[in-house]
């Protein structure tokens, strides 16, 4: 793709959301840290749990792919990121994460106004996939579209309806009835202009598993696994979609948190590393940037089965033209250094996401965050 | 022709549809029957006086909704309004309710309080056809939007601006255009300072880690009782003198006149009814119901001009749609899950997402979002078995044999409740049943497609 003014190439943007609150303790482990097992007496992981990264950190044992792709160069691990005054409602909290807005509410995504820096004109209805139901608050500006995918298959009219034995006669009629006309009419030109876009859009999609070419097996019982198959597809189909968006979790672990997060990890684990393979064969691993987050970390001290919301928090950023590394440094775990029970941030999130907005996906920060944040040198090419 | 145009004439049919599609959730066809034979003037007097009290499902969701008793989370007192919306014969209370919602509104974002966000919807149901004056009383001792807009920190010495603000703002004044209101910053200021120790507090909570429910305070130590400047008048006001000016603005009451005529008549403003609705809200001093009588009553509402000229929010594309299938006996998932259609398509209930509301009309449909309301309502219209479509399918049936393709588009589009679209899209419709009358026998499999074809047409999206 053409190379921005800044001499990054642009790239796709693949967003995994871990829905709930990751618990960063549990994820980067400060495995020499005798505070941790203190406050941890019942979820303090140690022993065979743990890969050891270096003399300090560790990751969770369920986080093999990771700990390969950490030893690649090819993973930053963003310590101790989140924002000012953190919001411990999963609701506010991730609302903040996605309209990165602190202190203020708001109903404009940053990806969707990134999406419409990306194609002022709205011609293409699909720059933006999310494979989920319903919209992220991230993708969502007036005049965007996003398409909401739950199986590229089944993608578009009626394909859920019971009895519709005539299916393609009544998707011909419907696409009929949309035909943008003169301002002014009944119904609007906006709604039927919509509906025209949102039309050829599922015809796009739809057809992308068609022409999809790839050896790699992603597990059937994997959710995530399968919504990265699906951008895969998406990618490999060349419909000039630059965001795509997908969700794990929940991660909202107050109790059973041993078992369930290392599930959950397991399955990014497999998720990612076909992932990983799958672009790799689709010759996209030099255009692709993964960015997972999450809306809050968890209490530094364990509940006795779990962890309770918390803030501050871990994040990734991965692919081949990453600067791979820890990024920031391991928030202090002490009484007197943390924040009403929590670790305290040191990275604000907006810088990674003015990095995302300019190096990955080649638009200005600045209209998308409203400030000016100093990037990082996350992306090397 | 079917029944109802038997019945009555044409015209009072269309009139009577569109009122309660406008004033509730839509109505099938018998039951817009039996509000003609009440007459129009008295069923607009029956929706807007509906049944106060308790309603007798309170303990039947209680028993079927066990984790939304007490709710802790949005998500968790979602299905209780669900249930209502799907199910209450008192439509106009609902929709009352779905319209403060949206302008006085509070969102779970902050909240993140199921049984608060039930409160003040329970709240909007009892007061929401009264005073103005009442309505922006009660609301400013509702505990979840004492905390919604921090007015728990806004003390005598240090007044928090947020809930002054947007009191003239957002909820009584308005600003135009340019971002100007009719009062200025001190105007703001001093209203802070009135609704000092105006707060809440939570109370014990009736279960083990359940929520705590919250209650209103006023503290009056901490309450700013100098004299104080508002709107041109002085006094030692505190926040209830400040609604009492407040709703005797005349901006005041064209603000609120021109949201319900948005709300309830078209997406595109007409000055001159809305000037008309104002007058009646200084007269009536604010009195809703008695706006909403005049509104209903008008030549204006009940003129062609402005049917079906309003986008359908997805609560009301949603309960209005699964309204239909008459379908909902005992609160369990199958009314729950309405909810969640309506989330998909951007309207996640009970969690507004910020204090301006939704931005409603044309901007509710996106192409994620149409898509979702497409084939939410053709699979609701898939069920043949539920009373509501087999009726309708009956309907159709009754409406005679050998109807040609146009008679048979005329007679489904009666058959769910007296619905109109328009020219264009009515002739590609009937293509489509001239095409389909020659390949298909199942009769009633043919009505059903006609169904799902009229809900995906984008003369659907409005009402």
């Amino acid at each position: 793709m053409v190379n921005n003014t800044n001499g990054h190439k642009k790239k796709n943007l693949v967003v995994i959301q871990l829905s709930g609150g990751n618990d960063y303790l549990n994820t980067v482990v400060p495995y020499q840290d005798g505070h941790y097992y203190d406050f941890r007496p019942n979820m303090g992981l140690k022993g065979e749990d743990l890969i050891p990264v270096d003399d300090k950190l560790a990751f969770n044992s369920h986080m093999g792919t990771f700990k390969s792709l950490f030893d690649q160069d090819k993973m930053a691990v963003m310590m101790g990121i989140g924002y000012p005054e953190p919001n411990r409602s999963h609701f506010r909290s991730m609302d903040i994460w996605h309209t990165a807005e602190p202190s203020t509410t708001s109903a404009e995504g940053w990806l969707g106004k990134a999406n419409s820096l990306i194609d002022p004109e709205g011609k293409n209805p699909i720059i933006s996939v999310n494979f989920g139901r319903g919209l992220p608050r991230a993708l969502a500006y007036q005049g965007v579209s996003v398409a909401s995918v739950g199986a590229l298959e089944t993608y578009g009219l009626y394909t859920g309806l019971s009895g519709a034995t005539n299916r393609d006669a009544m998707l011909d009629t419907v696409s009929r009835i949309y035909q943008p006309m003169a301002d002014g009419g009944f119904p609007s030109r906006r709604i039927l202009e919509t509906g025209r876009g949102a039309l050829d859009g599922a015809d796009l999609l739809r057809e992308a598993p068609v022409t999809y070419k790839s050896d790699v097996e992603y597990p059937e019982d994997n959710p995530i696994a399968q919504s990265l198959k699906g951008i895969s597809q998406v990618m490999s189909a060349e419909l000039g979609t630059r965001i795509y968006y997908a969700a794990h979790g929940s991660f909202d672990t107050h109790t059973a948190e041993l078992v369930n997060h290392a599930l959950l990890w397991d399955q990014l684990s497999a998720a990612v590393s076909c992932f990983l393979d799958d672009l790799k064969q689709q010759g996209k691993e030099d255009e692709t940037v993964i960015w997972m987050f999450s809306e809050f970390g968890r209490r530094i001290a364990d509940n006795g089965a779990g962890t309770d919301h918390g803030s501050g928090g871990v994040a990734f950023v991965i692919g081949d033209t990453v600067n791979g590394g820890l990024y920031g440094d391991y928030p202090k775990l002490g009484l007197s250094d943390q924040l009403e029970g929590d670790v305290r941030f040191n990275t604000d999130f907006r810088q990674i996401y003015a990095t995302l907005l300019e190096d990955v996906l080649g638009v200005e920060s600045e209209p998308v965050l409203k400030q000016k944040f100093s990037k990082l040198d996350l992306v090397r090419s | 022709m079917t029944t109802t145009a038997k019945k009555h004439k044409r015209e009072d049919v269309a009139v009577m549809a569109h009122l309660l599609r406008r004033a509730g959730f839509g109505a099938t066809c018998d039951q817009i029957d039996q509000y003609l034979d009440r007459g129009y003037e008295e069923t607009v007097e029956y929706l807007l006086n509906p049944v106060a009290g308790k309603p007798e499902d309170e303990d039947l969701m209680d028993r079927y909704f066990i984790a939304s008793v007490e709710a802790r989370s949005v998500t968790h007192a979602d299905p209780q309004w669900s249930w209502r919306l799907a199910t209450s014969e008192k439509p106009l209370e609902e929709k009352i309710a779905l319209f403060w919602h949206s302008l006085l509104a509070v969102g779970g974002i902050k909240l993140d309080h199921g049984l608060e966000m039930l409160t003040e919807i329970e709240l909007f149901r009892r007061v929401g056809l009264g005073k103005f004056q009442t309505i922006l009383s009660e609301i400013s001792r509702n505990p979840g939007m004492m905390y919604w807009l921090d007015n728990q920190n806004s003390h005598k010495d240090a007044p928090n601006e947020n809930y002054g603000r947007e009191l003239l703002e957002l909820f009584s004044m308005g600003i135009d255009d340019m971002g100007e209101g009719a009062y200025t910053e001190e105007d703001v200021k001093t209203a802070a300072r009135a609704f000092t120790g105006w707060a809440s507090k939570p109370t014990p909570p009736p279960f083990l880690l359940g929520p705590f429910p919250m209650e209103f305070r006023f503290d009056e130590s901490d309450h700013d009782n100098n004299d104080k400047l508002f709107l041109g008048e002085t006094g030692n006001f505190g926040g209830e003198e400040i609604i009492d000016i407040v709703v005797k603005q005349r901006a005041t009451a064209r603000f609120i006149a021109m949201r319900l005529y948005l709300f309830f008549v078209s997406d595109e403003p007409d000055n001159e009814e809305i000037e008309r609705l104002t007058d009646i809200f200084q007269e009536t001093d604010g009195d809703i119901r008695a706006i909403l009588r005049s509104l209903f009553n008008s030549d204006h509402f009940k003129s062609e001009a402005v049917r079906f000229r309003k986008v359908k929010s997805p609560a009301e594309l949603v309960f209005g749609t699964a309204r239909l299938t008459d379908r909902f006996d005992i609160p369990d998932m199958d009314s729950s899950t309405l909810a969640n259609q309506s989330m998909y398509m951007g309207q996640f209930l009970l969690n507004p997402p910020g204090v301006e509301g939704w931005h409603e009309g044309e901007e509710w449909v996106d192409s994620g979002s149409l898509i979702e309301r497409i084939n939410f309502a053709a699979s609701e219209l898939a069920r043949v078995e539920s009373p509501g479509v087999s009726r309708m399918v009956e309907l159709v049936e009754q409406a005679g044999e050998a109807l040609d393709p146009s008679e048979f588009v005329e007679a489904c589009l009666d058959a769910m409740g007296s619905i109109d679209i328009d020219t264009d899209s009515k002739s590609v419709l009937i293509d489509h049943a001239a095409k389909r009358s020659s390949t298909e026998t199942d009769g009633a499999d043919r009505i059903v497609e006609m169904f799902q074809l009229i809900v995906s047409t984008p003369d659907y999206q409005y009402c």
